[in-house]
């Protein structure tokens, strides 16, 4: 009798609960989501710490970049998908009916695969997010517009064209544009989807070293099929085989000492 | 051990090399080949052989006849005579009706263009609904859209609002410019919808999700990023319905055209004259066919550079916003 008034929060216990200390940031509670019929994450649950890179690994096909659009509701857009589970951002349920969508994705930022600048200025494109929240006074943007390109170490390529075209930068300036767009707003979480996948090795390498230095701020989760990427900048790593987390550990762990088989033959190249 | 034979198609092999220039010369003369690059050619041809020779004919006669006395006259009752006769009132009529139309079918037709590729979900009864009713009414002939006009606009809204502010006495309950402009604003919607959901849809999804996941609400993202993109497109739906407006005479004649009046249109609730209204008078009301022959050429001939001049003005505002998107935005 009593037990059935105790609502289901007790956190699912996952191989990673105790691999870092600190409470965690986000906490995904046995998250399931179906497109339609077809089921995409089967009862997903892991914690993630703030102020850390974790890494989703795996297979085309196997969930991770779904289960990183849960995190900013960018999955709402699409038509026919359910999502049955709990994620936690600093204790707040993201999908109980209350909460304010905008509020969210200001504080859960997000990079594309595919740079995707609005075709505006250099200068604009920073802007744009700021102006939304009402960033209005010029002295202020250009104070603030100037300290994101400094920060996504773009400012030295770009500071004398801030007002011509985004559109007329390499592919690596662009998707560190997105990056400086993204982090403009101050978000706690910054989420990437692939970011360097269509990018160059030294334009890889500078996103790279980006992600670290962002790393003391910000608290990242990227979605990678570079398995020598992932070893290179993130702490965490976890890995989903067909909409199922395997394992979730500390990156070095995940790498040299895997638990789970299937996790070993994934990063060993022999499958995947 | 075994030796290594070099492949048939290298030099020096078994077979000689002039075997490539047998195999790949053409060996006979591909008659269908031949046969219907011609025949696409000659339809091409053709058209452009029937555009020539309408725009020639009408060109050649009517340009002796057109002077600045004739553009800029306001013409007696009698407009049939060729010395005194003038075609300001036309001019000035088409070009009011075709600017009104404009300003009524770009916002309706943006905005529902709008709400069937933003927010209506694809799938569902009523979008596709008001798809094939859009459909539809592109395919409408015009003479119906004439007596819409007349029977919603004119008899219905018209003269309720008689009524309602004027003590039924007739002002809007009559053909007047607005009606005529309103009922061109509704043939011409079809255009504007179809071409900007085009636009809409053209713009890479990659921007909406990138607006969004900085916290743009939906309208936000609307507004900002797509609407700017699209304005082209959606400048060359009002280019079309401009085009097809001009020339229209059928919806306009129970709803606001005028056989003759001795001054310009003032006011939104007057009557109008229109060039192409007026090329069917000279050529059916007419006492004597030889004397209104240069006066008919000459104002088909202005109507023709009207409507040129109409597009020419919003091809050119066009390329000025697509400069202004690719340089900034």
């Amino acid at each position: 009798m009593a037990e059935t008034l105790i609502p289901k929060i007790v956190p699912q216990k996952t191989p990673a609960a105790t691999a870092k200390v600190g409470s965690p940031l986000i906490e995904i509670e046995a998250i399931s989501l179906h497109y339609g019929a077809s089921r995409a994450l089967k009862d997903i649950s892991l914690n993630l710490e703030e102020k850390v890179v974790t890494a989703f690994i795996g297979p085309s096909g196997c969930g991770k970049s779904t289960l990183l659009r849960c995190l900013n509701r960018m999955n709402d857009l699409i038509d026919n998908v359910r999502i049955d589970g709990a994620i936690k951002i600093g204790g707040h349920n993201i999908y109980a009916s209350d909460v304010d969508v905008i509020e969210l994705r200001k504080r859960v930022g997000m990079v594309f695969q595919k740079s995707n600048p609005f075709p505006k200025s250099i200068y604009e494109n920073v802007a744009y997010g700021l102006r939304l929240h009402g960033m209005k006074v010029k002295a202020d943007l250009d104070l603030r517009i100037e300290e994101c390109l400094r920060a996504s170490a773009l400012w030295d390529e770009v500071k004398d064209r801030l007002h011509s075209s985004a559109l007329g930068l390499s592919g690596g300036q662009q998707q560190r544009l997105c990056i400086a767009r993204a982090i403009a707003i101050k978000p706690e979480v910054i989420l990437m989807d692939e970011p360097a996948s269509a990018l160059d090795p030294i334009a890889t390498a500078r996103i790279e070293d980006l992600i670290l230095d962002l790393k003391k701020e910000f608290t990242i989760v990227i979605v990678t099929h570079n398995m020598q990427q992932a070893a290179r900048i993130s702490d965490q790593t976890a890995f989903f085989y067909i909409g199922e987390l395997v394992e979730f550990g500390a990156t070095s762990k995940i790498f040299t000492n895997p638990a789970q088989k299937r996790t070993e033959d994934y990063v060993s190249g022999r499958f995947g | 051990m075994n030796t290594v034979t070099p492949p048939e198609y290298l030099p020096g092999s078994s077979s000689d090399t002039t075997r490539f220039t047998r195999h790949f010369r053409a060996e006979k003369f591909d008659f269908w080949s031949f046969f219907f690059s011609g025949l696409t050619g000659l339809a091409t041809f053709f058209i452009l052989g029937i555009l020539a020779t309408i725009l020639l004919n009408i060109l050649i006669n009517g340009w002796s006849a057109i002077s600045w006395h004739f553009v800029s006259t306001i013409p007696k009752k009698d407009f049939f005579d060729a010395n005194t006769t003038g075609v300001l009132p036309m001019i000035v009529g088409t070009a009011f009706r075709v600017i009104v139309m404009t300003i009524f079918v770009i916002p309706v037709g943006v905005i529902t263009a709008i709400y069937l590729t933003e927010y209506a979900a694809n799938t569902s009864t009523i979008t596709r609904i008001i798809r094939a009713a859009v459909n539809n009414l592109a395919g409408v002939p015009s003479i119906v859209f004439g007596l819409f006009g007349l029977g919603f606009f004119i008899n219905f809204v018209g003269k309720n609002m008689d009524k309602l502010l004027h003590n039924a006495s007739a002002v809007w309950g009559q053909p007047a410019l607005i009606w005529a402009s309103l009922t061109l604003a509704v043939m011409t919607l079809p255009v504007v919808i179809v071409a900007t959901e085009e636009s809409l849809k053209a713009i890479p999804p990659g921007l909406r999700e990138a607006s969004l996941a900085l916290g743009a609400t939906k309208l936000e993202t609307i507004l900002k990023i797509v609407l700017p993109q699209a304005l082209p497109g959606i400048m060359t739906g009002g280019i079309l319905a401009v085009s097809r407006a001009a020339g229209e005479v059928a919806p306009i004649l129970f709803t606001g055209v005028a056989y003759y009046m001795a001054s310009l249109p003032g006011h939104l609730s007057d009557q109008f004259m229109d060039l192409g209204y007026h090329v069917f008078v000279l050529s059916t009301q007419s006492p004597n066919i030889e004397q209104t022959r240069p006066i008919l050429y000459a104002t088909v001939l202005v109507l023709l550079l009207l409507t040129f001049a109409l597009n020419i003005v919003a091809i050119l505002i066009r390329a000025r916003v697509r400069k202004k998107l690719r340089a900034l935005g």
